[in-house]
């Protein structure tokens, strides 16, 4: 087969890191090619190059044979090429039809005919199995939807090879299965698609051939076929993995967290979390599965006091805590893992050193006469937790924002950990991490579960639910819907649960302990 | 009672508030161009003032306040521009370009009319647009006395305001202006020159402000006066927000607006101070802002200069 499209030899500096270090890649006419790697191994940066939006240093780029000179979007665009974003690139208060037509407008005299616009969106969305209408505001579609409006306009532009950049991190399963049909539909009638991932599951599941950058290089290209899932998890992380969890069964003590018909409404008065209640015992795992904004955050910052719930109780060791503010709740030993450890658990511009006593700031032995740090004390916390946690580097008095996400995300899991809590919650610990660093952060809350502590995982991955937890419940508009042992689930029966199936006709002939109980 | 009502919704009244909020159409129209593009335009007083100024100069010289209206368009634009290279090219923040430009506007006109006409204060009488008549219309009872005999710049902004409704959302311009000030990260990758889009729209912006303050020297009255806009730059702002960014809304609150100025003689008959009446326009900009009626919301990049990577 012919190659459509090959970049050689390309180089990209960032101050103080080479994010694209030579590469050479060729991408084959029709072909679904997996570009995968960790996250800074410069597979966004090679694409944005490719996409325009970056000038890399040095190297060449070739389309059908012909050396091109992409500068800009536009340019990309008139060359048959297409992007869609990890974060998506539409206007939500426009319409899906008038976002595909964005910047190629079927206008006449400046005027847009809106009616081509739609039958045109309506007709290529029917032509690949695109379902979404026209009409919609982009505000009001699921995220799924979302993502094929980006694809429609690829499309729209006659893309003929589509780039899209790790297209499943925000999908469900089922979505994720929607998109692979897509993308096959694609395939079938010529579209060369490069895709982007982390997940080597998807791409031992949908690609031709796969390409693995690490640090900036490629390390090589494989014949899907020919390749398997630790060979291709060792070139990404340039060691062997442990792909598994390794954890023995749970021994669930005596009930350290009560979560009683609790009811959260936002400040618009919208019903986020339905009376839920839940046990979460000694040394196990409840892992809350969802796709995200079903109320599992609304969930947590009531129970962390973050956010006050319109009723109900939260009871620790049967003590009720649901009307304490967050540092209270915090000394009487809930750790807690926010889910953006930005805007939530750190601050980025305060050094490592400050960020370990970040709640705990205002205690002895920080504090002195009420008023003073103890810098000696603060420290040799820090010194402690960062070899103890492996934080890399590990100077304590660098600032956080410098840290990679994985490392800035040690700091947290180390200053909560540190702690011993009775009761840990953790929300989406391991988001946008790479192998190492969630390999790492799963053993610590594996390692905190046989010490004893309680611990409730909220997060959008299954895998990270099911190899973690002892008990899933899943939570669907607001409503926990289910609550299942590990053992006597799998990813299709969560998956269906968290679209809403119904618990008692879900897939799979298991017994199902409802919530309510 | 209904001596109240007339007392208020009278033909003399509703014609005075039409010629009211007639600098405010014009102003709120051109705030509407430089926020859908995602630049907030606190400038729009200033802009305005100039606009009177150079409006009631250009009147001056040439003899025709037609060329005058001319003037003002382009002095108003040239101070979108200076808004423009500052907060778009420099990404300065842009209030404090918009209020740089206002304090700016105030010393300029009053330097410029000590210095060309050798007098404070008020500037001598310069030629103006006159009223017009529209034939039959003039006739009808009621609505003929409000919208029959008018300024020629009051229809041209009852004009204005359909004009640009048709710009902003049945022209592909308008469309991409919208995408600018809402996500110009999108609009970027898909060709659309973001910077160009804001320079326009900014430019634009005081081109009309220009006209607004125009009005006030130039068709309204035939002289300039130091800080003459007396605010009215601001309540234009209101009314574009009270209006949701929407013409036809920035034209039913300018609307409002004028008709809260034409009253306020009206009321001081009655012994309630007219202060009161020029503080509703903020309160009711305050009112929506707060949400109270359905949610005000601005274009979602307003505010911030686009980076590219």
């Amino acid at each position: 087969m012919d190659n459509i499209l090959e970049m050689k030899n390309i180089t990209k500096n960032f101050p103080g890191v080479v994010a694209n270090d030579d590469i050479s890649l060729d991408i084959r006419k029709g072909e679904i090619h997996a570009l995968v790697g960790e996250n800074g191994s410069g597979k966004s940066t090679l694409m944005n190059i490719l996409y325009g939006l970056y000038d890399a240093d040095s190297g060449e780029v070739f389309l059908n044979k012909k050396k091109v000179d992409i500068t800009d979007p536009r340019t990309a665009i008139n060359l048959g090429l297409g992007m869609v974003f990890q974060h998506f690139m539409l206007v939500d208060t426009l319409t899906v039809a008038e976002n595909v037509i964005l910047g190629s407008e079927p206008a006449r005299m400046h005027f847009i005919n809106y009616k081509k616009a739609v039958d045109d969106v309506a007709r290529l969305a029917k032509e690949y199995g695109l379902r979404v209408e026209p009409r919609s505001k982009v505000a009001d579609i699921s995220v799924g939807q979302q993502q094929r409006v980006e694809i429609l306009k690829a499309l729209y532009r006659q893309a003929e090879v589509l780039i899209l950049d790790e297209p499943t991190a925000v999908l469900t399963p089922q979505e994720t299965e929607e998109l692979f049909q897509v993308m096959n539909n694609l395939k079938k009638q010529g579209t060369t698609i490069i895709f982007i991932t982390h997940k080597i599951k998807e791409v031992l599941a949908i690609s031709d051939r796969v390409s693995v950058l690490r640090r900036g290089k490629l390390v090589g290209t494989k014949n899907t076929k020919e390749t398997n899932h630790p060979e291709l998890a060792e070139m990404m992380v340039g060691r062997e993995v442990l792909l598994r969890v390794e954890k023995t069964p749970a021994q669930p003590g005596k009930t350290v967290a009560s979560i009683i018909n609790i009811n959260v409404r936002d400040r618009v008065g919208t019903h986020k979390v339905k009376d839920v209640s839940l046990d979460i015992m000694s040394g196990e795992v409840l892992g809350i599965a969802g796709v995200e904004g079903n109320g599992q955050q609304e969930l947590i910052e009531a129970i962390t006091g973050l956010n006050r719930a319109e009723s109900g109780e939260v009871l620790l060791h049967g003590k009720p805590i649901h009307k304490l503010p967050p540092m209270p709740i915090k000394k009487r030993g809930v750790g807690y893992i926010p889910e953006d450890r930005h805007k939530r658990g750190l601050i980025l511009e305060y050094s490592v050193a400050d960020n370990m006593i970040l709640g705990l700031h205002s205690q002895a032995p920080f504090v002195e006469k009420f008023l003073f740090r103890n810098e000696k004390a603060i420290q040799e916390n820090a010194q402690k937790l960062v070899e103890e946690y492996d934080v890399r580097p590990p100077n304590i008095k660098q600032l956080v924002q410098t840290l990679s996400g994985g490392n800035q995300q040690k700091v947290i899991v180390a200053r909560e950990f540190s702690r011993n809590p009775e009761f840990l919650v953790c929300s989406q610990p391991t988001r946008g991490l790479d192998i190492g660093a969630i390999e790492f952060i799963h053993k610590e809350i594996i390692r905190q579960r046989d010490n004893g502590a309680a611990v409730i995982l909220v997060s959008a991955e299954l895998d990270e639910i099911l190899s973690l937890s002892d008990r899933v419940a899943v939570m669907y508009n607001g409503e926990v819907s289910a609550v299942l042992p590990v053992e006597k689930t799998d990813e299709r029966q969560l998956g269906y649960l968290m679209l809403g199936g119904d618990a008692q006709k879900a897939e799979g002939d298991v017994e199902i302990e409802t919530a309510a109980e | 009672m209904w001596e109240y009502i007339t007392f208020f919704f009278n033909a003399t009244i509703l014609a005075a508030a039409l010629r009211m909020a007639t600098p405010l159409i014009f102003t709120s129209m051109g705030g509407i161009f430089s926020e859908r593009s995602g630049v907030i335009n606190i400038g729009l007083e200033g802009m305005m003032l100039t606009g009177a100024f150079m409006g009631m100069m250009v009147s001056h010289y040439t003899g025709s306040p037609w060329v005058g209206l001319l003037g003002a368009l382009v002095s108003g634009a040239i101070m979108g521009l200076i808004h423009a290279v500052a907060s778009i090219q420099y990404k300065a923040n842009q209030v404090v370009s918009g209020t740089a430009i206002n304090i700016f506007a105030v010393g300029f006109t009053v330097f410029m009319l000590r210095t060309i006409f050798n007098v404070a204060g008020t500037s001598p009488p310069v030629p103006s647009i006159g009223n017009v008549s529209i034939p039959i219309i003039v006739d009808i009872p009621v609505i003929g006395q409000i919208i029959g005999r008018q300024n020629p710049m009051v229809y041209m902004a009852l004009i204005l305001v359909v004009v640009v409704h048709i710009f902003l959302f049945r022209t592909d311009w308008g469309l991409r202006l919208r995408s600018v000030g809402e996500h110009p990260k999108a609009a970027d990758t898909v060709g659309i020159n973001v910077f160009l889009t804001r320079y326009m729209a900014v430019i634009m912006s005081g081109a009309l402000a220009g006209l607004g303050g125009a009005y006030l020297s130039i068709a309204h009255l035939s002289r300039f006066g130091d800080g003459m806009t007396a605010g009215r730059g601001f309540i234009a702002l209101a009314a574009m927000i009270f209006g949701k960014w929407t013409p036809f809304g920035a034209l039913g609150a300018s609307l409002l607006f004028g008709f809260a100025d034409a009253v306020q003689m009206s009321m001081q008959e009655l012994g309630i101070p007219r202060h009161f009446v020029q503080m509703t326009p903020y309160i009711l900009t305050m009112v929506a802002l707060a949400g109270f009626i359905g949610r005000a919301t601005p274009p979602k990049a307003i505010g911030k200069p686009y980076e590219k990577e």
